[in-house]
């Protein structure tokens, strides 16, 4: 307005002028003859006009309109430019999703702003101008939005033709916000996306139950909606979506995907590795959100297993055929096997889809090569691509080997056992009763049950084992050096030779044996080795995935909740996770691998939980010493024991006995509210008197905070061991802590 | 008395049952029953069964997961005077599942009974039908006549 009425000021008396000297010199010209024009300047001194005003008025309407259309659109401009920003930045973020659909797009975006533009009534013209940008940009995403749906054939035909309607109703209104048609139009957008399938819930964190074959949750984001409700396809694909790169395996739709080359299949909930964190996984999984469909890919040629048995109960059963059934006898007579269920509990990968009410599927003898985070797919080793909604990586670990051994050359390495998979425990055992020496390297865990499991058919056949180490005693990083050592005597009364403070030096194979040298001198000679020297946290998938890989323990490194990305979560030996009281660290432990895995399942399905129950382990060394501990046990850390006498009451036998379960986790977590199997304790043979750690509590502190206990030959007592570390408190009389274990009863 | 011995950082108390007889005095955190992070039993506290429990095993999540948790929930909620006896459609249901994956769900009581029974006589399907869904019965109870302390909970 103040810009008009300067333009006005200055330019009227130019009008004015100029008017006035154009009839001047017209009636100059032609009409006068001498007159002179005395009068003139005065008569049109006013801006009013008198006389010659219509003139003035078309100059004055003239310089008003221009003035008031070059207004218009310097307004409509700096207003639409932020809206141009925003198209821009849409557009960019919107690109990488382009990948298949442009081509369909194209033919059908210019459909609506063709149909807009006539449809809109012509002022103001550079509305159309600017809103058709908008358009174009729109569509682009919007399509994507819906053609980036997995389960490709999706009701999603409709919704696609829903968006368009929607944009074309959008736009009719006039642009006077054409700073909120943009979001509008993709809200809107979205909605019959979200809408149009009843089926599909915006939120993620809602499970619903679902009559009809199963829907997920849907992240309820912009560029990527992933709708996967697997309504039977064979909706007829219109123009919409010629090039569906996603096709349900099972609805055999003939819509064939001509973009890509490969049929994809796709499935909700997807488990890299079939192991126990795995299973757990599914289980939980499936309890959670019902009708679930789970497929579990595994590189190994079974289905999930539980490990402990294999270092433990599988080599004390008295049956021939053990490794072919892998049953075992627990303690308490009861029989399993290692196998978490029977192969009917699943059901085949091909009908995964169509199953009424979802199931359980294993893929075995298939790696997965290749993770693709922002496709939300991976690749196998035989080339399959499968796309998921949310997916758990539960890769494990592969043994580690000594260096020595890898450089020996093959034929140390045809004799050497790395062990941890069934086919491991089958020709060990094999091997075991057809060789005379057997060496174990390594005093940990696994060493050290493995020796004391072949210790104990040593004394049926003539068969030597050795174990070697390191470290001063067995589990000489677990234990306080007291404990270690009175381990090590057990160890050795189980049948096994141990040679401790022991580096290998050099391996060779000689006349058909194997010679391992020592860096101290010492000279062994075996036929066979066993390396249980740790386990290597298998992160193949870090590279393509552009997962973390953590530096100090190994492993993916995950937050408390388990997560590494969206949709994304890891578990067991893999998972370098963050405990919220013991702080950042990776646990290679079979009740840890439960645990997690069905955190891990918790959090798939919405639970947002955080690593909070701790794990226990155990371990059993022989009939006599048994131990459950949780925490960080650490023998570096400083500790207090506090030891009762043993009386033959306190072995692990017993314990599961009186529980009834066999597997010591198991006692705790799957006890049911059955009537419990009566005790049936053996007389007690007599108090042992040499024996100074018959059974007691152990704690390892931290800044003087117990963040690790052990239970020595002390059972079922396991919920206040984790109830003290729960509580992170400083306790200044880990004596009086101890009486809450009554040590000294059964 | 109890004796104490150190060996470098590690320390070592041996104690006799008398010097454990007095309480402790240790102090422990008081739990918060509503604490959502805890590890919950069978019956989360709003009253709804969670079917995550480890003490249910792989039912909730097997092939008859469904059915189970169709007749387990109509159990739960139901009011009549005989629990659980407005729900015997979905208990039949669920054995009918079951029957199809013997390997899964194994029937206990019936092989306890089989094994009594001469060997010959095959017990019919229905008696094997009445048995397990006993069974059932029973082991459903179990869990509301157990107090909920002895539940398996975390602590």
């Amino acid at each position: 307005m103040l810009k008009c009425r300067t333009v006005w000021r200055t330019l009227a008396p130019l009008a004015r002028t100029s008017s006035t000297v154009c009839r001047q010199n017209a009636r100059r010209a032609g009409l006068n003859n001498g007159r002179l024009p005395a009068c003139v300047p005065a008569a049109h001194m006013s801006t009013a006009p008198a006389g010659g005003g219509r003139e003035n008025q078309l100059y004055v309407l003239l310089v008003g309109a221009t003035c008031v259309g070059g207004a218009i659109y310097a307004y409509r401009t700096v207003k639409g430019d932020s809206q141009r920003y925003q198209d821009r930045i849409d557009e960019i973020s919107s690109r990488p999703l382009k990948t298949f659909t442009e081509e369909p797009a194209t033919p059908t975006q210019s459909e609506p702003p063709a149909a807009p533009s006539p449809a809109e009534p012509s002022p103001p013209a550079p509305d159309a101008e600017i809103l058709a940008p908008i358009e174009t940009a729109d569509l682009p995403s919007v399509w994507i939005a819906s053609t980036a749906d997995e389960p490709a054939v999706e009701a999603s035909p409709q919704e696609a033709a829903e968006p368009a309607a929607a944009l074309i109703v959008e736009e009719e209104p006039p642009a006077a916000e054409p700073a909120e048609a943009r979001p509008g139009v993709v809200a809107e957008a979205d909605e019959p996306v979200i809408e149009a399938s009843p089926e599909e819930a915006a939120e993620p964190p809602v499970v619903e139950p679902e009559p009809s074959p199963p829907s997920e949750p849907t992240p309820a984001e912009l560029t990527e909606p992933v709708a996967d409700s697997e309504s039977p396809a064979a909706e007829s694909a219109a123009a919409a979506k010629p090039a569906e790169p996603q096709l349900e395996a099972v609805t055999e739709s003939g819509d064939a995907s001509p973009a890509s080359h490969k049929v994809s299949s796709h499935t909700p909930y997807l488990l890299i590795g079939g192991g126990t964190a795995s299973f757990a996984a599914a289980r939980s999984i499936r309890a959670r959100d019902p009708g679930a469909r789970v497929l579990i890919v595994t590189d190994e040629l079974v289905p999930p297993y539980m490990r402990p048995p294999l270092s433990k109960e599988l080599w004390f059963s008295d049956d021939p055929s053990v490794t072919e059934t892998l049953r075992f006898k627990q303690w308490n007579g009861k029989e399993r096997s290692i196998y978490f269920q029977p192969p009917s509990f699943y059901i085949n990968a091909e009908e995964l889809g169509s199953a009424e009410n979802g199931g359980v599927a294993v893929l075995t003898g298939k790696k997965v090569v290749h993770m693709d985070v922002r496709g939300n797919k991976i690749k196998l080793d035989d080339d399959t691509e499968i796309s998921y909604d949310k997916c758990l990586i539960a890769t494990g670990g592969v043994p580690r080997n000594l260096q020595v051994i890898e450089r020996a050359g093959e034929e140390v390495m045809k004799r050497t056992t790395l062990f941890r998979k069934v086919e491991d425990f089958k020709s060990l055992d094999k091997v075991s009763r057809n060789v005379k020496s057997i060496t174990i390297i390594g005093g940990g865990f696994l060493g050290s049950e493995l020796a004391c499991a072949l210790g104990r058919r040593s004394t049926e056949s003539d068969l030597e084992v050795i174990q070697m180490y390191p470290e001063k005693g067995n589990m000489g990083k677990v234990l306080p050096e007291y404990l270690s050592n009175w381990t090590t005597e057990k160890v050795k009364k189980e049948g096994v030779k141990i040679i401790s403070e022991a580096l290998v030096k050099s391996v060779v194979s000689k006349d058909d044996k194997l010679e391992i040298q020592l860096k101290d001198g010492r000279l062994v000679k075996t036929d066979h080795i066993v390396a249980a020297v740790g386990l290597e946290p298998n992160v193949d998938l870090a590279k393509s995935a552009g997962l973390e890989v953590d530096s100090d323990f190994g492993g993916f490194r995950v937050n408390a909740e388990l997560q590494a990305r969206s949709n994304i979560w890891v578990a067991g030996d893999a998972a370098c996770f963050y405990d919220i009281r013991l702080g950042r660290r990776r646990v290679e432990h079979h009740d840890h691998a439960v645990v997690s895995g069905r955190l891990a399942g918790e959090n798939m399905t919405g639970a947002n939980k955080p690593y909070w129950h701790q794990s226990m382990f155990w371990s059993d060394l022989g009939p006599d010493v048994g131990y459950e501990a949780i925490g960080i046990v650490d023998s570096s850390l400083p500790t207090v024991g506090v030891f009762a006498k043993a009386t033959a009451k306190d072995t692990p036998k017993a314990a599961t006995e009186e529980s009834g379960t066999g597997i010591r986790s198991e006692s705790e977590t799957e006890h049911t509210a059955s009537s419990p199997v009566a005790s049936s304790a053996p007389s007690p043979t007599g108090v042992q008197h040499k024996d100074e750690y018959g059974k007691g509590v152990i704690f390892y502190l931290r800044d003087k905070v117990v963040v690790g206990i052990i239970l020595w030959n002390v059972f079922n007592r396991m919920p206040i061991a984790r109830k003290i570390i729960k509580d992170g408190e400083e306790h200044a009389d880990l004596n009086e802590v101890a009486k809450l274990f009554n040590i000294h009863d059964d | 008395m109890s004796s104490v011995r150190e060996e470098g950082k590690d320390r070592i108390i041996f104690v006799t049952k008398e010097d454990h007889a007095s309480p402790s005095s240790a102090e422990l955190v008081e739990e918060d029953p509503n604490d959502p992070y805890e590890e919950r039993g069978l019956i989360l506290p709003s009253g709804e069964i969670n079917w995550n429990c480890p003490c249910l095993g792989g039912m909730a999540s097997g092939p008859c997961g469904t059915e189970f948790k169709d007749a387990f929930s109509c159990f739960h909620y139901s009011k009549e005077e005989v629990k659980g006896s407005d729900c015997l459609e979905n208990f039949r249901a669920m054995q009918e599942c079951m029957q199809r994956y013997p390997e899964l769900y194994p029937q206990e009581d019936e092989k306890e009974q089989q094994q009594q029974q001469s060997s010959e006589t095959k017990p019919t399907s229905q008696d094997s039908a009445e048995t397990s869904e006993n069974g059932w019965w029973r082991w459903l109870l179990s869990f509301y006549k157990t107090p909920a302390s002895l539940w398996p909970t975390a602590p």
